[in-house]
This record gives structure tokens, sequence and C-alpha cells, in this order.
């Protein structure tokens, strides 16, 4: 007699904790042959505006970690990744119709990229920082810091876990915490991603994960005065002018949808940066 | 007159040589506008100065049609060492005329001729020198070999420091291989005329600049033409929020400089002459009309007595009158507008409880003039403590711990800049680290140089101009 199965309730992730949606509302997750696989949280403008709370309240922690540090919190994930795998492998294969090497492939290059970005912790603000020769007694420093709170669409049509990976990791990697909308129609491996999160050593609220529908949530997201910049990475098929529009009133800053998965670069964790100079006065010795 | 007093000493206007009227700049030529002609007046006498044209739509199409034409057949190809070159020669004609352009800039502005003498017009040269040396190294800027330019750019700017913000938004613009259209102030268009005068000294191919002049109709044509691929804006926060929604959905790169409620933090172990200094210099130089300005003085509560002291007596010995007078400290307010709402927002000071004071100062009875206005006993909620006045009126609040210094100083939606003042280094560095703000000068303030980037957090807006991030945002794959 084979042993009856104990399938997992995916939730939402928010502040470190897996709430289900405040709104009690599910969406069935199939797989590519239509069989039901799962049930998701269908998050809700509150779930959204909890995980704004969460997010921020995380911010100044988080960014004020130094960066060997957060290098090393980012670089634990990767580990504790590679560690879970099979998870993640069968998790896309049943929901994207993936071969098992195609899994593979997938998972390999979410947890190199995760590494990729790790390392850019302790470097980004010297490659993007300047010292600048100013006409004068002054000491003068550009630096990148961290804009603050991101919310984020994940890439909707290509790997739900490196999309979710290659969007986020940038954001994180300067000192943002964020709000992720994952892939609508395979959101079990970004649920599995917070799993992952939980066990390591980010702190609570640093990464908050809403599945549901971007179409739905992406408009509370744009007009959220306490979301310093916007991803549309994943909002290529959304009027996503709109968000932009309902943006511009706070000016949030907005990065343009991409085909794809994002290419990984140092412009992405700039983007989500603001560079600040400091001048201070030399004294005439 | 007392012995007290200064004789008068005002800057001659003989070196002008102005014409009456002044049409758009348009593919190396001044060619007449479609739109009805406007005049613009000295805020200081009200005296009018010269006529300008207004471009329409038409205009404006023809405009960026110039750019575009520009761009594709010479622009573009040139090596970035000749386009260099032009940028050099350039600086060098505005160093040869910059007595001319800080008087027509203290004419036309009504900011006093010390400024435009020393810091406006050299800092304008030093804005195309510094950017001129770029054009053949963009190799260096982080982006790969070739970066390439965007196209033509559309810009938009203020009239508080006309000649020079001209200058941050055109010198990069062409040393990363750009053409432009430029729109300067309806009120003070006068020095960009000249400098369209000074292209053409310098035989800058036709059409690599162009500008044109009107009110905001025409920089909303400008801003709305679907043939250009960037907007660079400096202005008003509510300006700036539409452009950015007109963009939405777009491939236009925008970077937006706007409005700004600066914080100067005075904390309890500065040296508070220079602290006091540095006070004036954030609200009251040009007239409060910076966006960067520091309009709210945090001051350690345990000093506040002693710095409104000190400050009201150095306040008493600042020279109010003729901007084109050599002595003069505080010029005029640029335009009737502009001081209706500093009134208006002085006298809600009032009514919501702030005490008022200004000191005894003689305002001349033509123009535009509004005496240097300090407030204390303001709280962070009043609509002074808030909104930008952008004007010479300074709110002052005080604070206990740095922690609170802090949480008032980013209790805004702005975040354009900062001050800190204290002689404790390592106080200094970990404040700066927590202002949201993204210019922090430390025991200084109002400080601009070519090599140092300048721009906002928050709804300051987004992008900087100035060093290496300037001229990026000029560059595909560069910020913003």
């Amino acid at each position: 007699m084979s042993r009856l199965a104990v399938p997992k309730t995916y939730k939402l992730f928010i502040g470190g904790k897996f709430p289900r949606s405040e709104s009690g509302r599910v969406y069935e997750v199939n797989s590519v042959a239509g069989e039901f696989v799962a049930n998701a949280a269908q998050g809700s403008r509150k779930d959204m505006r909890d995980a704004v709370v969460a997010a921020r309240a995380a911010q100044p922690g988080w960014s004020s970690a130094t960066a060997y540090n957060r290098g090393q919190v980012l670089y634990r994930i990767a580990e504790v990744l590679e560690g879970r795998k099979a998870q993640f492998v069968e998790e896309i294969m049943l929901v994207e119709g993936a071969s098992a090497k195609e899994a593979e492939t997938q998972v390999d290059t979410a947890i190199d990229t995760w590494i990729w970005y790790a390392g850019w912790a302790d470097k980004y603000t010297q490659v993007a920082g300047q010292a600048n020769p100013v006409s004068g007694p002054y000491f003068n420093l550009s630096v990148p810091e961290p804009t603050g709170v991101v919310g984020a669409i994940a890439p909707q049509t290509s790997g739900s876990l490196l999309g979710l990976v290659a969007t986020i990791a940038p954001i994180l990697v300067s000192g943002n915490t964020v709000v992720v909308v994952p892939r609508e129609d395979a959101p079990l491996t970004a649920i599995s991603f917070a799993e992952v999160m939980a066990t390591s050593d980010v702190p609570g609220g640093v990464v908050n994960v809403i599945s549901g529908s971007p179409a739905e949530l992406a408009p509370w997201m744009a007009s959220h005065a306490d979301i310093n910049a916007l991803d549309l990475a994943g909002a290529g098929s959304l009027d996503w002018a709109s968000l932009q529009i309902a943006a511009a009133e706070t000016l949030m800053r907005t990065l343009a949808p991409v085909e794809g998965i994002p290419a990984s670069s140092l412009n992405r964790i700039t983007a989500f940066t603001e560079v600040k100079t400091v001048w201070h006065t030399k004294s005439l010795i | 007159m007392s012995f007290m007093d200064y004789a008068p000493a005002p800057e001659s206007t003989g070196i002008l040589n102005l014409n009456e009227h002044y049409g758009l700049f348009i593919n190396g030529e001044f060619v007449a506008g479609r739109g009805e002609n406007f005049t613009s007046i000295s805020p200081a006498t009200e005296a009018p100065i010269a006529t300008f044209s207004t471009a329409n739509v038409a205009d404006v199409d023809v405009a960026v049609s110039a750019a575009r034409a520009a761009y594709d057949s010479v622009w573009s190809k040139m090596s970035g060492a000749d386009r260099g070159k032009y940028l050099f020669r350039i600086a060098r004609l505005i160093q040869e005329r910059s007595r001319e352009l800080a008087v027509a800039e203290t004419l036309d502005n009504g900011k006093p001729i010390k400024e435009t003498r020393d810091v406006d017009i050299p800092l304008v040269a030093a804005w195309f020198f510094y950017y001129a040396g770029w054009a053949d190294k963009l190799d260096f800027a982080g982006l790969g070999a070739n970066p390439k330019s965007l196209g033509v750019a559309a810009q938009v700017i203020p009239w508080n420091f006309p000649l020079l913000m001209l200058a941050w938004k055109i010198a990069p613009a062409l040393a990363a291989g750009n053409t432009v259209v430029l729109k300067p102030a309806e009120t003070t268009p006068l020095t960009a005329m000249l400098f369209a005068e000074i292209c053409q000294q310098a035989d800058l191919p036709a059409g690599v600049v162009n500008i044109i002049t009107g009110a905001g109709e025409t920089g909303k044509s400008l801003v709305n033409h679907n043939d250009i691929n960037k907007i660079a804006f400096t202005g008003s926060t509510a300006v700036g929020r539409e452009i950015a929604r007109a963009v939405a959905g777009s491939n236009t790169k925008l970077t937006l400089e706007l409005g700004g409620k600066g914080a100067n933090i005075v904390f309890d172990d500065a040296a508070l002459d220079q602290a006091v200094e540095g006070i004036v210099s954030g609200i009251f130089f040009n007239q409060g009309h910076v966006c960067c300005a520091g309009s709210r003085l945090l001051v350690q509560e345990n000093i506040h007595d002693e710095v409104m002291d000190r400050l009201k007596t150095r306040l008493s010995t600042l020279r109010l009158g003729d901007p084109l007078d050599k002595n003069t400290d505080i010029g005029a307010i640029n335009s009737r507008e502009q001081l209706d709402r500093i009134t208006a927002l002085s006298a809600q000071g009032e009514a919501e409880g702030g005490e008022r004071w200004s000191p005894a100062c003689e305002i001349p009875s033509k123009g535009f003039w509004f005496a240097p206005t300090v407030f204390t006993g303001v709280s962070p909620s009043n609509t002074i403590a808030r909104e930008e006045i952008f004007g010479p009126v300074l709110s002052v609040m005080t604070f206990r711990t740095p922690a609170e210094a802090i949480t008032k100083a980013n209790n805004t939606p702005y975040g354009l800049s900062a001050g800190i003042w204290s002689e404790k280094g390592s106080r200094v560095l970990a404040v700066a680290d927590k202002l949201r703000a993204g210019v922090i000068w430390a025991n200084t303030f109002n400080k601009f140089d070519p090599a140092s980037p300048f721009g906002g957090y928050k709804e300051s807006g987004y992008g900087r101009e100035g060093g290496l991030s300037g001229l990026t945002a000029y560059l595909e794959g560069g910020a913003a």
C-alpha cells in the first residue's frame, strides 16, 4: 500500500511569516496539462499594504547592515537553495511543464545568478561611486545608497524561479527591501523560495511575496505612497503606462518591463539606488 | 547716509549691446516665432529689457526637426575630440564675455551682481570646460566601449539660475553626442539668447543647439513632442509630475530636478560664526530662489537663543537693493507672481502661529522686493515648514538629540539637500548617512561644482546633474 502524500499549503510571505490572504481567497495552480497541483493564496490590496509596512519596518536594519554582512546573508540563501534543489526542480516540472534537465538548468542558473549578485554587495558602491575633484577645499564623495522599499512584478512568462531571483536579487543587494508579485500561474517556487528565506538569515520583512494577480495588485503598488521604486520587469502584458502614470504622483522611480528574464547587470542594482553627494570642508592649514 | 553706509557702486550696463527683440534660435539662426511676442522686464525696476518670441507647436516642431537633422548628419558622426573642441571654445567665449553675461543676468533675473559675477557665470564656464573634456573619453564612463548618445534632448529650465541651468543641461548633452532644444523660463530668457550668439561665434554646427522661448505652453509642446529621446527638466514638482506622466509607457529618458525643503542642522558643538554664515547663504543666497535652499533651520535647543541672536545681528548687516550695485547682498524677487506667493505663504506662517522677524531695511519703491524673513517657533506641521516657499524665508525649529534632528530633517516628501554643522567628524558622517537627501553639505552650504553630482531623492526628482552621473544621464545604458 503506497503512503498517502501530505500536500503543502502555499501561503503568502509577509514580515517573515506565512499568513493566508486576509481576503480568504485562493486560486488553483494547475499543471500544463490542466491538472490541479495546489491552491495558492490570492493576495489582496490589504495584503500588499501589510507587506509594504513590513518592508518599510525592515528597511533601516537591512540597509545599515554592513555590506559584507549583507553579502554573506545573501550568499547563505544560495547555499540553502542548493540544498533544496530537488524540491524546486519538481515544482518547475510540475507547473511549468519543463523537462527534468530544463528544470535543473533553471534552478542552477537561479542559484548562480543569486551568487553573482550577492558578491556585488560590498563592491557596487566602489564601481558606481565617485570621488569628485571640486574646485575648492572640500572633501566630496558621491555614493549610491538604497532607494528604500521597492515593489516588483516578477516575469510572468519565463522560468518562475529564475525570473523571481533575477528580479529581487539586484533590488536587495544595496539594502532595499522588496514586495514582489511572483509569476501568477506558477507561484509555487516563489513560496518555496520564501521558505528558503525564512530558514536563512534574512531578517523578516526584507522580502515579501504576495502571490496573486499582477493586474489586480500592480495598480495598488504604483499608487502606494510608501513605495520608493517600482520594478515592472514582468508587467509587459499589463497596461504599464498607466502604472507609470500612477507612480508619477509620488515621483516613484520605475523600471520598464523586460522581455523574458532580466539580464544580470550592475545597472539593475543602481536602478534602485540614489546617489548621495556629501561635501565637507577641509580646514586651511 | 550714515557713516556706516556704503556709497553706491553700480556695475555699468554700458557693456551690454542688447537687441530690442530676440527671435527663436533654430538651426543656427534667429527666426521669428509664430506665437505672440512677450517682454522681459527687470524685476528690480520693472523696466522692459527686450521682447522675445513665443514658439508655438509648429515652431517647436521645426526646432526638434533641426535638432534631429543636426544629430543624424553632423553631431552623432563627429569625433568626440571635435565635439570637445567646440565645447572648449564655448567655455572660453563665456569666460571672455563673462562680465557682460553677469550684467545681463543680473538685469533680467534681479539677483545681485556679486553673485552672477562670482558664482553663476564662473560656474557656467566651468561646466562647459568640465564636460568638454569628457567628450572624447566616453569609453571611461563605465558603460563599456563606445557608449551611444540618446539623440535629441528636450530641456526646460527655471528662472532662478538662468544661464547656469542652461549650462547644466547643454554641456553634458553635447559632450555625450546629443543635440538639444532648450526652453528658458519666460521671465529670464535674455542670457540664453546671448548664449545663442556665443554658439554662432563658436561656429557650432547649425541645429546642435536650438533655443526656443515662451511660457508653459511652449514647454509643454516641447516635452510632448514625439521625436525626442530625452527630457531634462528643472522646476516645480507639480510640473515634474506632469512630465513624468507624459512620458509614461515610452522609452524617453527623464531627468527631473524639482523642489526641495532642505534642512540645515546646527548642533551645539558647531563653530557658530561659520554656522550663521552657512544659515545665511543657505536661505538668503539668490533671495532664497534655490531649490536646494536650507529653508528649514533645525537648531539644537540649548543654543537656539544664541544662534538666533547672532543670526539676527548678521541679517541686520545685509544690504538689500539695486542688484547691479556691487555691495548688494539681497536683490529683487524674480517676478510679481513669485513675490505674491512668498507674501501669501509668509502671511500663512504668521497665521499658523510662527513668530515673524525681519531686519529693518528700506524696500525700493519700484520692483519686486521681500525683506529677509525669519520665523521662529515653527512646528513641523506648519505650512511654512512643509511647502517650498522659494524665497528669503527661513523656518526655525529645534531638536534635542541627533535622532530627533534626523527624523525632523527627513520628515518631508522632498529630499534634495541638507546641511550639517558640527565640529565632530564622526557625528557629521553618521548624520549624513541617515539623511535622505541627494546633496549634503557639512560645515558649508549651497556649494556647486561641475564635477559634483546634484539631484534629489523622493519628490525632489530623479537623475543627477554634474559629475559622471550627469554625463551618463545622456548616454544609453546610463542612469535615469
